[in-house]
């Protein structure tokens, strides 16, 4: 089945000519092309206990797409075939409610891969929304196996986090943050990595990530006797549920604008799509997280999935962008792993 | 068609169409003063912006020091006692004239 789902390339209605990303890079003197293939990103499942306000993944409790063991095991033998992909970041939905979660980190982590799991704080207090199914076994596991958790926290306050990520998140996540610090999340010296992720409440820029990160610190220590090691800062992207949610206040354009107009070419060189490739839940690949929520997948004479995974052909394709790609490049910069200038 | 347009501010630079290096340099001047790190961080100006802004009540101000405080991390409890602290000294500078008040009453033998 992993195999079958292969769609033609169409990019019409990606590019608006107001903000034709392409030409800006052209007009700055940029060349932004692959340079390695450093992380494997996985998008495991869709289905999440959360209905998030920003979601590009349009990500929740109904959606039903998930990763099948042929394509979790194509993943792993790639892993295994390429000493240079380094990392394996797993993410969703709610990446922990694939029933081949456990097994993709165990098997990795053998590898010695750094693994990474976006991990969302309240599935562990929620479980599986369609089966019941309890999921207090999380941090045990990820201190177990020496994941790096990277867990979204739009705030440290619960009014800006609840009213993006939902009624009583603020709550649950400060109780997730909590267990993970008593398993050594987030503490000197145990080397297990609690990074946080802020993204703006809103049609905004995020702000100095640094400064954030000094905030979040000092409040959810004062406050809550919290620790957590980085603060990554996100913008949002302009696309599916947070770009319906623009154009429903009348903001998109103005919302584009902004992003447009605070295209940084130091930001554009750091862009994570040079040194990642992103597989979807059936298996197709694309440059990142973004164009595989778009559809757009990598074409380079063919479509590229894991069961035809070429790594000399990928570090020599073109790139595909459009107009959202202005939320990677504005301000600092913004990737996965926070700001990239 | 309203005196205040939203999408007027984007033109403010228009206002240089006449003695346009008078304009460059208020617009030296309010970006450094406002828009960069100092003795004040960058939050701490957009706050105190913001505070005058509605002090003047100038709209255009009030949305842009808005998303300034946003995008330096403020929150609404922030932003909003920065309204607050505006709106507490335009009390105080009311009422702090009373004593001017009570002068004029004392020279005409009324207090």
């Amino acid at each position: 089945m992993s195999q079958t789902v292969i769609l033609a390339p169409e990019l019409e209605g990606y590019e608006s000519s107001n903000f034709n990303f392409e030409a800006t890079v052209k007009e700055q003197g940029l060349s932004l092309e692959p340079v390695s293939i450093e992380t494997l990103q996985v998008n495991i499942t869709k289905l999440c206990n959360q209905a998030c306000l920003h979601c590009h993944v349009d990500a929740g409790p109904k959606r039903t797409e998930q990763m099948d063991l042929a394509t979790v095991e194509r993943c792993l033998e790639i892993l295994h075939e390429h000493d240079s992909i380094k990392n394996l970041d797993i993410t969703g939905g709610a990446p922990e409610l694939s029933p081949y979660f456990d097994y993709m980190v165990i098997e990795a982590r053998k590898m010695g891969k750094h693994v990474m799991v976006r991990h969302n704080l309240t599935v562990t207090w929620d479980g599986n929304p369609r089966t019941g199914e309890q999921k207090m076994y999380l941090p045990d596991f990820f201190a177990e196996h020496g994941l790096e958790v990277i867990s979204s926290l739009p705030y440290y306050q619960e009014y800006f986090t609840d009213k993006q990520r939902g009624k009583g998140v603020f709550e649950k996540s400060i109780d997730s943050l909590r267990l993970l610090n008593e398993k050594g999340y987030g503490k000197e010296d145990t080397g297990l990595l609690l990074n946080l992720v802020y993204n703006p409440v809103g049609a905004f820029l995020p702000g100095d990530q640094a400064g954030l990160e000094a905030d979040f610190k000092r409040e959810l220590w004062d406050k809550y006797e919290i620790v957590f090691n980085n603060l990554f800062t996100i913008t949002n992207m302009p696309i599916h549920r947070f770009k319906t949610q623009l154009k429903q206040l009348g903001g998109y354009e103005d919302y584009m604008t902004r992003l447009a107009g605070a295209f940084n070419p130091g930001a554009a060189e750091g862009i994570m799509c040079r040194s990642l490739i992103s597989v979807g839940w059936d298996g197709r690949i694309f440059d990142c997280d973004f164009n595989q929520m778009l559809d757009m997948q990598i074409y380079n004479g063919k479509l590229n999935t894991v069961f035809n995974f070429d790594y000399n052909e990928l570090v020599q394709r073109n790139i595909r962008f459009a107009a959202h790609c202005f939320g990677c490049t504005a301000g600092a910069g913004s990737s996965c792993g926070g700001a990239t200038a | 068609m309203h005196y205040y347009e939203s999408d007027d501010l984007k033109r403010f630079g228009e206002v240089g169409r006449f003695s346009g290096e008078l304009m460059n340099k208020f617009f030296d001047y309010y970006n450094t003063a406002t828009g960069q790190e100092g003795a004040l961080t960058k939050r701490e100006k957009a706050l105190i912006a913001l505070a005058v802004a509605h002090l003047k009540q100038c709209p255009y101000c009030i949305d842009a020091f808005t998303t300034s405080c946003l995008e330096t991390g403020c929150n609404p409890d922030q932003m909003t006692e920065a309204i607050h602290v505006a709106s507490a000294m335009e009390a105080g500078i009311t009422l702090v004239h009373g004593v001017q008040m009570h002068n004029a009453m004392k020279r005409q033998g009324a207090l």
